[in-house]
């Protein structure tokens, strides 16, 4: 009974602190449903009375969400696949292939992983605008499939070091190469691993700002973040297109929270390094 | 036989360093070379020595940024990490008890939400909920009867860093948490048992088990919490940029405005070398401090 009684006000005062977390994102919800009239008349913290969904349509109609949604897409998924094919080779040249001077190597990848993007974002515009890539999706996918291989080197690195040397050596002794150890042996075994850091890298570089901010300035070519930060930079938008905007941005994260929830929780016991 | 095995594998390495030498190095020189240098972005840049970090010396918007940036230290390390602490460790009691797996699992989702929305999203949520007319804040503060307590939160030079800071907070919460959470599993659960039946009431078994328990995991969480902290950048642009009159401005949106605004490129390149200097002190500590945790137990960065 007593234990009881002790438990119910942390249980409680812990509820009441989720609650706090999540309450931003339920009075977007309530809101962007309401059409401005009932906004203005009834203030934000009224329940919708009905579902008004022309402020999204128009929202999504006017900054062409689609298309925002489709480049977001686009460059994450690049970057999720080519960073994680980045990080492989690097890490099994460092990890199982032990190349001298790895130490350095490994290294480097830690420091280059911590380097704020503001020591980077001038050189990287100023050439990108020399070599006529700049304000494509390309630039994007390439600047950001290296800065997270940086940090995917560093993780698999570290996992790879740990591999069965047994089976490594007993595949040479069959006569494999090293190219074919890589992705008949090694690759299909740390597949656990590669998957938390593909779910990792596609949601990190969804999240991603200055960087797309400064390459990305042309609207057809902008990312859901970059499109809703600069629309709200800019302080144009009213109480009913704020809403329908920070929903439209809420709810691809979410739909992502949903599907990958395992992954993040236990995989940031993995991203602590980040 | 060994070394030709060892060459074949540094050929895996060719790709990355190429591709590293283009993204990272190169740009990387070339902003410290341009910290030495007056550039407006176009031509040659000329050479100007220290004269872009001695200005630096005496400029008080970019001082004034490095204190907000102790400020958002605080919001996004030291204060998540405390909270993180006591809540990951009350989570980890309901979790104990029977039936408690579920609803700690559904309450860490709701702590953990605002690490997945991008920070500009965040950002839209947030001015709105705090905007001075008709937001939900200064709402619900008349609809208690607290009218008196309505600020322009974002607007008022005096509040905004505070207000930012809070927000900085709701967006951080989440990670030190569920790392937290992650590192109390390895805890033998013996010695909250023995504690418990010593007597030990909840906060000491808090004070003597869990902290000393989970001590890698803090320090790694505060590190890397206060490098994310100095880098800052997205939150400022969406909620404040920087303003108002420089109030909420850090460096990284300091030395954005002042390679993109007001083309200052040298300048800003001395500003962002000088944050990239400490990051990268931070960095070695970080790891260094890492190392050794690791090689007194379990790793943690598993």
């Amino acid at each position: 009974m007593r234990s009881a009684v002790r438990r119910y006000p942390v249980l409680v005062a812990l509820c009441l602190a989720a609650l706090f977390m999540v309450v931003p994102f339920l009075i977007v919800a309530m809101n962007a449903v309401k059409s401005p009239a009932e906004y203005s008349a009834n203030g934000p913290l009224s329940l919708p009375e009905g579902l008004y969904l022309d402020g999204l349509k128009n929202f999504w109609e006017r900054v062409d969400y689609s298309r925002k949604l489709l480049n977001s897409v686009l460059i994450s998924g690049s970057v999720a696949v080519l960073a994680v094919v980045l990080s492989v080779l690097n890490a099994y040249a460092i990890g199982i292939g032990r190349v001298r001077g790895r130490a350095w190597v490994l290294a480097f990848f830690v420091l280059a992983n911590t380097l704020p993007q503001e020591a980077l974002v001038y050189p990287v515009y100023h050439l990108s605008k020399e070599a006529g890539l700049y304000d494509t999706r390309l630039s994007v996918i390439i600047v950001f499939t290296v800065l997270q291989a940086a940090f995917g080197t560093y993780l698999l690195a570290a996992v790879l070091g740990r591999f069965p040397r047994e089976i490594v050596d007993a595949a040479r002794i069959d006569g494999a190469n090293a190219w074919q150890v890589l992705w008949r042996i090694v690759v299909p075994v740390s597949r656990p691993t590669l998957g938390v850091l593909l779910v990792f890298f596609f949601i990190w570089t969804w999240n991603e700002f200055l960087l797309p901010l400064v390459m990305l300035i042309s609207n057809d070519n902008q990312t859901v973040s970059v499109a809703l930060g600069v629309l709200q930079g800019q302080r144009l938008m009213d109480a009913t297109m704020t809403n329908a905007a920070a929903l439209l941005g809420v709810l691809p994260a979410l739909v992502f929270f949903l599907v990958f929830q395992r992954t993040l929780t236990r995989g940031i016991a993995v991203g602590a390094v980040k | 036989m060994r070394s030709r095995a060892r060459d074949s594998h540094a050929l895996f390495l060719l790709p990355g360093a190429l591709a590293f030498l283009a993204v990272v190095v190169v740009p990387f020189l070339m902003n410290t070379g341009v910290s030495f240098t007056d550039w407006r972005g176009v031509g040659t840049p000329t050479w100007s020595g220290l004269a872009n970090y001695r200005e630096l010396w005496g400029d008080a918007a970019f001082w004034a940024s490095f204190r907000h940036s102790l400020f958002m230290v605080v919001a996004m390390a030291a204060v998540p990490t405390a909270v993180g602490l006591v809540l990951a460790a009350a989570l980890f009691d309901v979790a104990g008890r029977p039936g408690g797996g579920r609803i700690t699992a559904i309450l860490r989702a709701c702590f953990y939400l605002p690490q997945v929305l991008p920070i500009a999203v965040a950002g839209i949520v947030w001015s709105w909920i705090l905007a001075p007319d008709n937001g939900s804040l200064n709402e619900l503060l008349q609809a208690v009867g607290l009218g008196g307590w309505q600020r322009d939160w974002l607007g008022d030079p005096d509040i905004a860093l505070y207000t930012v800071m809070a927000v900085m907070v709701w967006v951080q919460l989440g990670f030190p948490l569920v790392v937290f959470m992650a590192g109390l599993q390895r805890v033998d659960p013996q010695l909250y048992e023995a504690a418990e039946l010593d007597g030990a009431g909840w906060w000491r078994r808090f004070r003597h088990i869990t902290l000393p328990q989970i001590r890698p995991e803090i320090h790694v969480v505060l590190l890397w919490c206060t490098i994310a902290a100095l880098k800052v950048f997205g939150a400022v642009y969406v909620l404040t940029k920087g303003g108002p009159g420089g109030a909420t401005d850090v460096p990284s949106y300091f030395s954005f405005t002042t390679f993109f605004e007001k083309t200052q490129v040298g300048y800003g390149a001395a500003v962002s070398t000088v944050l990239t200097v400490i990051i990268l002190v931070l960095t070695v500590i970080g790891l260094k401090l890492q190392t050794r945790a690791e090689d007194g137990e379990e790793g943690i960065a598993r």
